[in-house]
């Protein structure tokens, strides 16, 4: 049994953050954050397919003729996200209606084939698979911190559960609109991306 | 290095392989995917009566409620009846008619065009459930209207979407939205006035609804498919009320 390499999953958790550091896979971001719940399975979707995926390309790494890797790369991801989607329309349907065309769309996302080009191709494949763990992961929590910002402030609600008093509107308190436009994502992600660079120095370029 | 030969003897295993597990997933999860596709639909039609269920009781409650299912075609005439599951008249399946496709039929006045209206009945009260199709702004938006057996005033509707901004357009699938059709009327007189979805509407209307902030295209679309839907049963309606 190989040795967990914990700073495959920390790394990219914090100082190699798929979203704010390398600032990909930003479209699905701002796409699904609206609300807090299309964000969390969006980012279980994503995690699937990534850790899959690395597997995949890793235990082949060494057939995969260099010259069509990203064709072969891209036949894999695919696969696997029209599995993932076949599935989630068999067994739950709610949740693949709520996030229609966004599962189709995971095959576009830079963080797969980024993983995939970046790691799987030269590395084991348990080392692949926590790679993949820790990207989804890091990719989960800007969803998640960006969907529950937009959720709270854009709807008043979590979960589509009300958490906003009846009380706050009626002294004139409103639903922030600007929240839900995806505009307001990118802010977000850059307010993100703001505190985590003023907190680490070494983020910051010259 | 790998040589030619291997590249292509490499991609085309690949893809004739990865082409077989899709089908077989395909294949497979059919059934199961048909089976959701249908209690949806049941799911959706008992949500226009007012009637919660849940994937496992849908069924159950659909062939309890909705035991008479007509098949409409564009001069009001009933070419097909289900009753209690089974095919009493007609040879076309009420429940199994595409509704997209003759929706398509509908708006070039296609007179082949035949869509469905599904019957509630409880203790003796008919309320008649037609569906409506449209577009929003990202994509197709649809619902279905039950109107009580004067065939003029709305009971409910039950709204839906394939992508709608969340917390704009997507709102129309919400009750506080939903609920703004109840009791309002699709006829003045003899006269076919529809129900409009309207920013700042005049509540006190029969014909009007208010329209959702930041969605003003998808209730736009919402009006538009209530319009062009609704009008062709309008002879059907007729044909029942002489």
């Amino acid at each position: 049994m190989a040795e967990i390499n914990f700073k495959l999953i920390k790394n990219p958790l914090s100082k190699e953050n798929p979203i704010t550091v390398q600032v990909l896979g930003i479209c699905s971001a701002l796409a699904v954050t609206a609300k807090l719940e299309p964000a969390v399975v969006m980012s279980i979707s994503v995690m699937v397919v990534i850790i899959m995926a690395n597997l995949i390309i890793s235990l082949f790494r060494k057939t995969i003729p260099s010259r069509i890797r990203i064709i072969v790369q891209l036949v894999v991801v695919s696969l696997l996200v029209i599995l993932v989607d076949q599935v989630l329309k068999a067994f739950v349907y709610d949740v693949s209606k709520q996030l229609s065309v966004f599962v189709g769309l995971i095959i576009t996302n830079c963080i797969v084939m980024g993983r995939l080009e970046a790691f799987a191709m030269s590395n084991k494949p348990f080392d692949s698979m926590l790679d993949g763990l820790g990207n989804g992961l890091g990719y989960a929590i800007i969803l998640v911190i960006v969907g529950f910002v937009r959720e709270l402030f854009g709807s008043g609600t979590l979960w589509d559960y009300p958490v906003i008093p009846q009380s706050f509107y009626d002294m004139g308190y409103q639903n922030n609109s600007l929240m839900i436009m995806p505009p307001m994502a990118l802010i977000l992600v850059g307010l993100i991306i703001w505190i985590q660079r003023s907190r680490n120095k070494d983020l910051c370029e010259d | 290095m790998f040589s030619n030969r291997y590249i292509y003897i490499y991609a085309t295993i690949l893809v004739v392989f990865s082409a077989l597990i899709l089908t077989l997933a395909a294949v497979g999860l059919k059934p199961y995917q048909d089976k959701n596709i249908r209690v949806e639909k049941m799911q959706q039609l008992l949500g226009a009566v007012g009637l919660e269920s849940d994937a496992k009781n849908a069924e159950e409650l659909f062939d309890k409620y909705f035991r008479e299912q007509h098949a409409i075609n564009a001069k009001g005439e009933i070419v097909g009846t289900l009753i209690d599951g089974k095919q009493t008249m007609g040879s076309v399946n009420p429940f199994a008619i595409d509704t997209k496709k003759q929706m398509a039929l509908v708006k070039i006045n296609d007179p082949s065009a035949v869509l469905p209206v599904f019957i509630y009945e409880k203790d003796g009260k008919k309320t008649y459930v037609v569906p409506v199709i449209g577009n929003g702004l990202w994509g197709g938006i649809w619902g279905n209207i039950a109107f009580a057996d004067d065939l003029n005033t709305i009971v409910g509707v039950n709204f839906d979407h394939k992508g709608e901004t969340p917390g704009l357009g997507a709102e129309i699938a919400t009750p506080f939205f939903e609920d703004q059709f109840k009791g309002k009327t699709i006829f003045d007189g003899d006269d076919f006035k529809s129900v409009e979805v309207k920013k700042a509407a005049d509540k006190t209307s029969p014909h009007q609804v208010d329209a959702i902030s930041g969605g003003t295209i998808t209730s736009n679309g919402v009006s538009d498919m209530l319009n062009n839907s609704l009008k062709f049963y309008i002879p059907y309606f007729n044909s029942l009320k002489n």
